[in-house]
């Protein structure tokens, strides 16, 4: 951190004397509002046991800064100042309440007690605010929530994304998902949704909880990205983001690494997933070389991390992403490998999907024929049935078997139940090739 | 912080499990609540709470919105499967408390525990 960066003393002769540290301000507040704000918020809720309040305030203390540090130069520790700022914000606001209504003057003792800890704790320690978002994690995905309101939540408080910007990713009208967000902002306050990280009895699965709306967060960019529409907010990069600040908070939980491992390892793939046409790029057919080798790398690493803190689903997920990260063709991927890892799945995080994709993967390593037949087994379950990838492997393992009726069959079907115009596109090509 | 457990039964199993007739049954009786009860009691967090005689005994008055005299009528509403058939008052500081003890109480085996907040006016 310089020393009053918009300070005049800073500028070179020449330069805009109004116009630059005014900017130079914009950009520090627009990298710690994407950074920091949701550590912002989760030390006030902390402080303050009152999301509202420390939305309101985090907000207050964003705009006296847009204000001051253009005339005052960006402080030294941005972060202190903004905390500082914002418990001020919050007191007054408090107080304003306080002399507003009769209902809050009940709670005096108790708010007493928080105003004194915040203005004790934030001034005495300027230069770290406590990093609590993972206690903001477990509140927002608390079980009594909706799924869809823990991504909402998530979303906003944690990724620090705007209601219009979450609506437009999910592809919801803006005031449906305020409504959303409203409800479950209601509920947290009325049912009082602790903020805090639950003890070790109930951790497993309300971890599993956040692991989940994280994942969904990634499953929908995933999906976006293979449709025609690339406006959508990158949601991938958002679950891996979110995912990050998590491993950070508990990097010893294999879960939270073998996540992290899984979404970083598929994200590699990105370059390679969509071709020049806009369709998508099946795994067999990518082009390696465009894979992104930094994400490579750190994912392969954090696979294995996760596996050596013991199986769960994500940690195994994450070894079969590291097992065709490893292979440099398809060819050689080492399908032996995939499927042991598949049958820890089935018992792990058994489902309809995991089966299909243990098939798949079976028929890699067996040939066609089993292939087929472990396929053909699925086929009564009413899941797969609706679930185009399902069709895609048979009608792709058809073709392998040279039985190309029933191929261009499955095709149909796939280009029936696919969810995207580019999707849709590449079925019916497919289709044809058949 | 105050929840209400509302304890509801189906009509179908207005005895929520408790062995019928036929004995086939076996689910919480009155004692299993009682015990719950000095549970609640000794923990300090019963703050509450009423059990209710059989729904088939309710009267329901209902006036249309608006005004009108109420019309009156024999057992709890007609569509509903569910009936309320008591209440526990819990006092503890938050949802996870709550529902920790919910979990416990006799009334989720064969029927369903509603909980929710008690609104402070």
């Amino acid at each position: 951190m310089g020393t009053e960066r918009g300070a005049p003393g800073d500028r070179r002769p020449g330069e805009c004397e109004s116009a630059a540290p005014g900017l130079a301000v914009r950009d520090v507040l627009g990298a710690l509002r994407r950074e920091d704000r949701s550590r912002l918020l989760a030390a006030l809720v902390a402080r303050f046991g009152d999301l509202d309040l420390a939305e309101d305030a985090t907000q207050d203390a964003f705009a006296a800064a847009l204000e001051k540090w253009p005339v005052t130069g960006v402080p030294d520790k941005p972060l202190a100042w903004l905390m500082t700022t914002a418990a001020r914000k919050a007191i007054d606001r408090l107080r304003r309440q306080r002399a507003l209504t009769e209902r809050l003057a009940r709670l005096h003792v108790e708010q007493e007690h928080r105003v004194a800890r915040a203005v004790e704790v934030s001034p005495a320690d300027p230069d770290e605010i406590p990093d609590e978002r993972l206690e903001l994690f477990f509140a927002c995905c608390h079980p009594t929530l909706r799924v869809e309101e823990q991504v909402v939540l998530t979303l906003r408080y944690l990724a620090g994304l705007t209601t219009a910007e979450i609506a437009q990713a999910f592809l919801v009208p803006v005031p449906t998902m305020q409504q959303r967000l409203v409800r479950a902002k209601r509920r947290m306050r009325v049912t009082r949704i602790p903020v805090r990280v639950p003890g070790s009895a109930e951790l497993p699965d309300r971890l599993s909880a956040v692991l989940t709306v994280i994942y969904l967060v990634f499953s929908e960019g995933y999906a976006a990205t293979e449709g025609a529409s690339h406006l959508r907010t990158d949601l991938t990069q958002e679950a891996i983001r979110l995912a990050r600040i998590v491993h950070r908070l508990m990097p010893t939980q294999p879960e939270v690494t073998g996540l992290l491992a899984l979404m970083v390892l598929i994200e590699a793939r990105a370059p390679a997933r969509t071709g020049r046409d806009g369709m998508p790029v099946p795994l067999p057919d990518q082009d390696r070389r465009t894979w992104d080798r930094l994400l490579l790398e750190e994912g392969l690493s954090l696979a294995q991390q996760a596996a050596a803190g013991g199986p769960g689903p994500y940690s195994v997920q994450g070894a079969i992403a590291a097992v065709h990260a490893e292979a440099p063709d398809f060819a050689s991927t080492d399908w032996r490998q995939i499927v042991a890892l598949y049958d820890v799945l089935v018992i792990l995080a058994p489902g309809p999907v995991v089966r299909m994709a243990r098939a798949v993967a079976i028929g890699r390593r067996d040939g066609p024929e089993v292939g087929i037949a472990h396929l053909d087994e699925l086929s009564a379950d009413p899941a797969l049935a609706e679930h185009h990838p399902f069709h895609e492997a048979r009608a792709v393992t058809l073709e392998l078997l040279g039985r190309p009726e029933e191929a261009r069959r499955a095709w149909v079907r796939a280009h029936a139940l696919a969810r995207n115009d580019a999707e849709r596109d590449y079925l019916l090509q497919r289709w044809w090739d058949a | 912080m105050k929840y209400v457990l509302l304890l509801f039964g189906t009509i179908d199993d207005v005895r929520c499990g408790e062995a019928g007739p036929e004995g086939a049954v076996e689910g919480p009786g009155p004692e299993a609540f009682m015990a719950f009860d000095a549970e609640l009691e000794a923990a300090g967090v019963l703050a509450g709470g009423f059990a209710l005689h059989d729904p088939e005994t309710a009267v329901s008055l209902a006036a249309p919105a608006g005004g009108g005299d109420p019309v009156i009528t024999s057992g709890p509403f007609a569509e509903s499967r569910e009936f309320v058939g008591g209440t526990i008052i819990i006092d503890v500081p938050d949802i996870d408390a709550a529902l920790a003890w919910a979990r416990r109480c006799p009334g989720v085996h064969g029927g369903r525990v509603e909980v929710r907040a008690i609104a402070e006016y």
